[in-house]
């Protein structure tokens, strides 16, 4: 990809990033005296992959969460497929069209695979609890409808032989991809993804970014990602932001970011021969 | 051998989906079925149908609707008795006043009276987590026995305190009342609970059932893929009220025909919960053999010593059921929170490799 | 208009009618509170030490009680029976640790809960079985003579019962605050695992914390079996505590005592005053929807502390 046709790849990347989808002004978030993140802004545009990088307390997991609306900035606001809010809902968030993993796997224990995805349907089945109680009807259609969207999902994330084992049984790795499932059953606009190849061996991390990549090349979703993995991160993201003790020190593509001396003080280090 | 599913592909989701997909558990549940509507009644004697079957069936239902909101959702409420109350109360002023609705309907008002005051309890407290739940729903219990007994209203004035089932018919067999036979009570029980049974089966596996278990299991995620906490948790509350609602219209009418407030004291929220927990929590099959086997304790233990040719005196074996239920409690818990439901399962997966071991 | 007359007018014009006997009603109430207190404290014990909500504090209370009464039926006497009976209490929370707490050690809290229903109904059965289900007496020689004060009837007896409470309080919450022991324990409330890896011995301090929960059970049965006479419904009393908890903060001992005073005296002032009104009885469940009020405004308690969650 990179060192064909520069040409063709420029208009690649135009062709695919669109205008801005999520903008982040100014935030400011606080713990009773302890300041999670201090003036934050960023703006991550459609299509694209970015990537959040920084040390461990940088505040990258609290800038999803305040993403989601899970936490409520003191200050700033957010600006979400052009409408404004000084905090996000929850709910408003997920109807809007944005899904997460988390870092520690927040599955449902008690369901299974299958189940587990399904749940990413919620928001889009809408019949009504009679037609439920009695399973008939409509009830019955959207139930099949969306069972069938569900396997496709298994299908693309290969994970057909563990759809009906309870999810606390599997292995981490898998887990992972299983909620990466329940996320993408949502079809989001914007995916937020916490550190997903965290404790992944080689070839895990190899299929979890080719999975990526392909969401974001086939149907075009968003992508925020948390990861330390560098390699991972100068590979596939077009656009990085990195924090560092609740402040972003930058802001750019993979090969400017890596080269800022602020970031490699911070995090990045230099290699020593 | 018997129970191999080899042979038995799904080829559309429908059937992959069905509450009994193996084929050996269809013909199970259909001679149980049979069992329950034809023999059982023609077999046993009217004290066994009165005093094992028909409390059976009541309190199952009951610890269905107990198990759809604290083993499925999560929630633990310790109001049952009182729910009941409700449901037993507003099916008796209901078929007072109208003296010509069908039973049926007076049943289904009545669940939804007890759904009714189930929400009204649980709008304050489950906006928090934890054990709060479980206060307020001691609050109701306190409350609404302390209300049916001191209102006169609700028992419409009559001195005793006690209100008593009129007599009604349905398709021309006396259902309450005096003339009632045990046979046609315990049909018309079963009919229910095996109706509402299957309704609970259905929320379990669709969407609804799927967002209780998810803000059981972590409620916070669930938040954020868009369930909304407080109406999953109040729907469950909701549903669950309803069913204890409609165990309690049961328990007056077809079972015990006249009732007191003491009938729906805490100590039968105790019951039901004891019998969701050793029956299995999740699991509506769970809360047949839960009902079942706590049922059945009280009568082992009038029973058995009398066999062994010893004697207990009466009080000691309500404290010895009390110990044994305290132990069991603590047993299944730990060694197998899922219950008897779970016992079961693993008997069925053992089954399904016999006679190889594994 | 009449009824409205009734419920809102109505009984404060008597309770300004008559301030002395008002001021007997809060103080009786007080005393109660007192006496709910002793038990909540119980509870807190538990829960700020080992973060498990003990819904058998009140059947310890039973048991603690039976135990000391039965002895003392037999012809023990008094300050043998009470240290068998500590001695016995401690005994039990060894058990309790290594039976149930152990098994359960990372289970949610609503298993660790009904777990503790478990042990509830095993110590009310257990205790019955042993010591019988009649009303026991009990009388440790604390002084219940009644005396005139200001105006107002009241007794000794519920004098001590204050007095004891507080200096319960006091010394718990300076072993809290001020002992090793009692920084272990807060720190294991905080989080097992961490705990643990400081090399703070999880068994040992569980055992220290039941056992002490179990003395304090032993003083409020005590208490209230002096008051009433040791039987069945004590454990019944155990559920009034939760509302004390509600009120005063799940985790706070002073929040205990707060607790306790507040709901002793809206109960006694709501069965004495609205009570007529309704047949009585009131008092059944007037704390429980007290609590049901307060979580609705602010259910973390008085002295509570807010949870903060992180994903």
């Amino acid at each position: 990809m990179t060192d064909t046709a520069t040409a063709e790849t420029t208009t690649l990347d135009t062709r695919r990033i669109g205008d801005t989808l999520l903008k982040i002004d100014d935030i400011s978030l606080s713990f009773g005296g302890v300041k999670a993140i201090t003036g934050v802004s960023l703006e991550i545009r459609e299509h694209e992959i970015c990537a959040i990088i920084g040390p461990n307390g940088a505040g990258k997991t609290s800038m999803l969460n305040v993403v989601n609306g899970f936490y409520h900035p003191q200050q700033g606001t957010i600006t979400f497929k052009g409408e404004v809010r000084s905090q996000m809902k929850p709910h408003l968030a997920a109807a809007g069209g944005i899904a997460r993993t988390f870092q520690n796997v927040a599955l449902f224990r008690g369901m299974s695979t299958l189940d587990n995805i399904m749940t990413g349907r919620n928001l889009r089945m809408k019949s009504n609890f009679l037609m439920q109680a009695l399973h008939i009807g409509p009830a019955r259609k959207e139930e099949l409808e969306h069972r069938h969207f569900v396997e496709g999902i298994i299908d693309f994330l290969e994970i057909e032989a563990i759809r009906k084992i309870p999810v606390g049984r599997l292995p981490y790795g898998l887990q992972k991809r299983v909620e990466l499932g329940r996320a993408l059953a949502a079809e989001p606009d914007l995916l937020l993804l916490d550190e997903p190849m965290a404790g992944m061996n080689v070839e895990e991390k190899e299929d979890m970014c080719r999975f990526i990549l392909d969401v974001n090349d086939e149907f075009g979703t968003t992508i925020a990602l948390i990861e330390h993995d560098m390699g991972v991160v100068m590979d596939i993201s077009d656009h990085v932001v990195v924090l560092d003790h609740g402040e972003k020190i930058a802001d750019g593509t993979p090969d400017v970011v890596r080269a800022d001396q602020n970031v490699i003080d911070a995090y990045l280090g230099v290699a020593h021969d | 051998m018997l129970y191999r599913e080899a042979g038995q592909f799904k080829s559309n989701y429908a059937s992959d989906q069905a509450i009994f997909p193996i084929a050996q558990d269809r013909w199970f549940m259909a001679v149980a079925l049979l069992v329950a509507f034809v023999v059982i009644p023609t077999v046993f004697d009217e004290y066994m149908l009165q005093a094992v079957m028909i409390p059976f069936l009541i309190f199952a239902l009951a610890t269905i609707g107990l198990n759809l909101l604290l083993g499925y959702c999560g929630q633990l409420s310790l109001g049952t008795g009182g729910f009941m109350a409700v449901g037993g109360y507003s099916a008796y002023k209901f078929a007072i006043a109208f003296p010509e609705m069908n039973m049926i309907v007076v049943f289904a008002l009545s669940g939804l009276c007890a759904a009714f005051v189930g929400i009204m309890f649980g709008v304050p407290s489950l906006r928090i987590k934890g054990f709060y739940l479980a206060v307020a729903t001691l609050a109701a219990q306190f409350f609404l026995q302390w209300l049916f007994n001191k209102v006169a209203w609700f028992y419409n004035y009559n001195s005793s305190g006690t209100i008593t089932a009129p007599p009604r018919e349905m398709f021309g067999y006396m259902i309450t009342g005096p003339e009632a036979t045990a046979e046609v009570r315990y049909i018309l029980t079963l009919s229910i609970v095996v109706v509402m049974a299957l309704v609970a089966k259905n929320l379990v596996r669709g969407h609804i059932g799927r967002s209780w278990m998810a803000i059981r299991d972590m409620d916070i995620a669930a938040e954020i893929i868009g369930i909304r906490p407080m109406q999953t948790k109040l729907s469950a509350f909701a549903i669950s009220s309803f069913y204890c609602g409609v165990a309690g219209a049961l328990m007056v009418f077809t079972w015990l025909g006249s009732v007191e407030t003491e009938a729906f004291s805490i100590n039968e929220s105790f019951q039901v919960l004891f019998m969701v927990i050793i029956g299995g929590l999740g699991s509506i099959l769970g809360s047949f053999l839960g009902a079942a086997f706590i049922t059945s304790v009280p009568i082992l233990l009038t029973n058995l010593p009398q066999a062994f040719g010893l004697e207990m005196a009466i009080d000691l074996q309500k404290h010895f059921e009390v110990m044994i239920f305290g132990s069991l409690i603590i047993f299944f818990l730990i060694v197998e929170p899922l219950g008897f439901a779970r016992l079961w399962q693993i008997t069925k997966e053992k089954l399904r490799l016999w006679p190889f071991p594994y | 208009m009449d009824v409205l007359l009734t419920i809102f007018v109505d009984p404060f014009l008597d309770m300004f009618s008559d301030p002395v006997f008002f001021m007997e009603v809060v103080v009786t109430g007080l005393l109660t509170g007192v006496m709910y207190s002793l038990v909540a404290l119980g509870f807190v014990l538990i829960f700020k030490a080992s973060g498990v909500f003990n819904f058998a504090q009140g059947a310890m209370v039973l048991f603690a009680a039976l135990t000391l009464v039965g002895l003392m039926e037999r012809g023990v006497p008094v300050w043998v029976a009470l240290i068998i009976t500590a001695g016995v209490m401690t005994i039990l929370a060894v058990l309790i640790e290594r039976l149930v707490l152990r098994p359960l050690v990372n289970q949610p809290d609503i298993i660790l809960f009904m777990a503790t229903i478990g042990i509830t109904f095993f110590l009310e059965g257990f205790g019955e079985t042993v010591w019988g289900s009649d009303i026991h007496p009990l009388d440790v020689g604390i002084p219940a003579e009644s005396f005139d004060f200001a105006g107002m009837l009241l007794n000794e007896f519920d004098v001590y019962a204050a007095i004891i409470g507080a200096v319960m309080v006091a010394t718990l919450a300076i072993f809290f605050q001020k002992t090793a022991i009692g920084r272990a324990l807060r720190a294991v409330a905080d989080d097992h695992q961490a705990a643990l890896s400081v090399g703070i011995p999880l068994k040992t301090i569980w055992i220290v914390v039941w056992s002490v929960a179990g003395f304090v059970g032993l003083v409020a049965g005590i208490m209230w079996g002096s008051k009433s006479g040791v039987q069945f419904s004590l454990s019944l009393i155990a559920l009034k505590a939760l509302p004390v908890l509600i009120l005063g903060g799940f985790t706070s001992i002073p929040g205990a005592i707060v607790g306790g005073l507040i709901i002793g005296v809206g109960e006694k002032i709501a069965e004495i005053y609205w009570g007529p009104l309704v047949g009585g009885a009131i008092e059944n469940w007037f704390a429980f929807m007290l609590a049901l009020v307060f979580l609705l405004f602010r259910p973390q308690g008085l002295f509570g502390e807010k949870i903060i969650e992180r994903v």
